[in-house]
């Protein structure tokens, strides 16, 4: 009896040391798939030789060139530019509108919520040529405005629905009772409710931030001619032949995610500032 | 948490107001825009041919491919990360750790740059080539066919499958898989009747977020299918960027729009409660 179940739990220790090497193995392949192409551009980012498959030596020329090129530079700029303003005029529209559908009856709530999740369900390219068409009808002009525009739109959506989960979460009874105590609905809102949904009003600003930063078809559809962001100059590159400073900018782009995303993840921080 | 009783006001309703506007006028108007110049000709009079092109052998040809990738690409992604998603549940990690973190990392990598870099190692002369020609390896062929557009769909969107799944088998509560399992269910049992059902809103979630930008891309086409191998994409951005017949165009893309309706449509079937989330 006491060989038998000694047998029986050897057996089964094996068997999940053994399933647990294959869990690691499936890990594993699974990683160098999503992390060889980053690893190769890192790799020919310090190439030598214009060549993608011969190693020439090590050299940061690459790095120089990058930092030499206005066309580059210039689109960072815009980049950045049109994530910032574009992430902050979502968040103060989306955060308004949150508190606004929140306030709702169910029937003109529904058609809000159904409304704003046309553009997070609609093939991007359809977004695109749709605003293109309306800022030609407007006579708007395209460029750095119709890009702001854009990017306004499709992140708006982002904000409403990380600020509105926490808005139902709040309780109505402590923004009254605040009132009672004499407070203005302005006091009220920014020292009762403002605490409240500010986790949801931050993931909705970061994401609508990152969402801004990585889109390409929205842009490309709505940018007119003169007017880069990386998105958009990367593409016109890569079809017009690869250019090794473009590895060079990879690598510094995926350092500097991987830097800020450690810092907003492991700092100490709330636990309930999670989305 | 209960969600309490809003009492409706009419001061709070009207902070919705300039958003309602926005959404008028860079929304509902840019989308009635596409079916004014999908229904009608360059001269304004109206017209089922823009729609009807989609018969066009090429056309059709476009649209039936990228059907068929984003398919292929959607059930490889779902696949991958259905399996991945249940050994990091099985780790306990919760959804803020460094291993999970590791796994959805290269999604901020910009798209474009990823896409490239997979166009650098699967090239004739790319690196995968130069690796297997300095071991004598001969060389694979892949670049510029659809297998090479599948690879790129599968890298791009795995991570929007991934993220919806976990989340959701994340929340699955331990105290069902011992009750399964003291009821006598072995692992495919607990898989098949407990694991597969509770996380068909994450299911449902990551196949809309694969399926509908790998039937509508044109980067991914452009880029690892060399240009010559057409999605409905490609055609659809060709008639804007290229050809101006934006009519065309824009008829194109209503019946592409269907396409994504169908599929929602199919989708919600399965998602009744619309619980499935990515973030």
């Amino acid at each position: 009896m006491n060989t038998a179940t000694s047998v029986k739990t050897t057996r089964r220790g094996l068997l999940s040391a053994l399933l647990r090497t294959v869990e690691n193995f499936y890990l594993t392949i699974i990683l160098v798939f999503l992390y060889i192409p980053i690893a190769t551009m890192i790799v020919l980012s310090f190439n030598a030789s214009k060549s993608r498959s011969v190693w020439g030596g090590f050299t940061l020329h690459w790095y120089a060139e990058l930092f030499a090129d206005a066309e580059i530079a210039a689109a960072f700029r815009n980049t950045l530019l049109i994530a910032v303003l574009s992430a902050v005029a979502a968040t103060i529209l989306g955060t308004a509108a949150a508190i606004g559908i929140n306030a709702m009856k169910k029937l003109p709530r529904t058609i809000c919520l159904g409304v704003t999740n046309i553009p997070m369900l609609n093939a991007d390219i359809v977004t695109g040529i749709s605003l293109m068409l309306a800022f030609i009808a407007f006579r708007i002009s395209l460029g750095f405005q119709t890009i702001l525009i854009s990017h306004i739109t499709f992140n708006v959506p982002y904000v409403i629905l990380s600020v509105l989960p926490k808005l139902r979460q709040t309780s109505r009874s402590a923004y009254e009772a605040a009132q009672d105590l004499g407070a203005t609905p302005r006091q009220a809102f920014f020292r009762v409710v403002m605490p409240d949904i500010r986790p949801g009003i931050t993931s909705g600003f970061l994401l609508a931030f990152t969402m801004s930063l990585d889109d390409f078809i929205i842009t490309h559809f709505t940018r007119g001619a003169g007017i880069d962001t990386l998105s958009t100059l990367i593409y016109s590159q890569v079809r017009r032949g690869v250019v090794p400073s473009m590895y060079a900018l990879s690598t510094i782009i995926f350092g500097a995610v991987l830097v800020l995303l450690l810092l907003s993840n492991f700092l100490p921080r709330k636990k309930n500032a999670a989305a | 948490m209960k969600t309490t009783m809003t009492i409706p006001s009419p001061g709070r309703k009207a902070l919705a107001f300039p958003y309602i506007l926005w959404m008028i006028g860079f929304t509902i108007i840019p989308l009635a825009l596409i079916f004014v110049f999908g229904l009608t000709d360059r001269n304004g009079a109206f017209t089922l041919a823009n729609v009807a092109a989609i018969a066009r052998p090429d056309h059709a040809k476009a649209l039936s491919r990228a059907l068929l990738l984003s398919l292929v690409s959607t059930v490889i992604c779902l696949l991958l990360a259905f399996p991945l998603c249940m050994i990091l549940r099985g780790r306990r990690l919760g959804t803020g750790s460094f291993v999970v973190f590791i796994f959805i990392l290269p999604m901020w990598m910009n798209f474009l740059l990823r896409t490239f870099a997979w166009q650098t190692l699967l090239e004739k002369k790319g690196v995968i080539n130069g690796i297997l020609g300095a071991m004598h390896l001969g060389s694979i062929r892949i670049i510029n066919t659809p297998e090479a557009m599948i690879f790129g769909m599968v890298y791009n969107f795995l991570p929007f499958m991934v993220l919806p799944i976990y989340n959701t088998l994340c929340k699955i509560d331990d105290s069902l898989i011992d009750a399964a399992h003291d009821l006598g269910a072995d692992f495919f049992q607990t898989l098949l009747r407990v694991f597969v059902p509770l996380c068909v809103p994450g299911i449902v979630s990551g196949i809309t977020m694969v399926f509908v930008p790998a039937l509508t891309t044109f980067v991914i086409s452009d880029i690892l299918g060399g240009g010559k191998i057409l999605l409905i994409g490609n055609v659809i951005e060709g008639e804007f960027t290229r050809s101006s017949n934006w009519n065309l165009g824009a008829g194109l893309s209503l019946v592409l729009m269907v396409f994504i309706l169908i599929s929602m449509a199919a989708l919600s079937f399965f998602d009744k409660n619309g619980e499935g989330t990515a973030f």
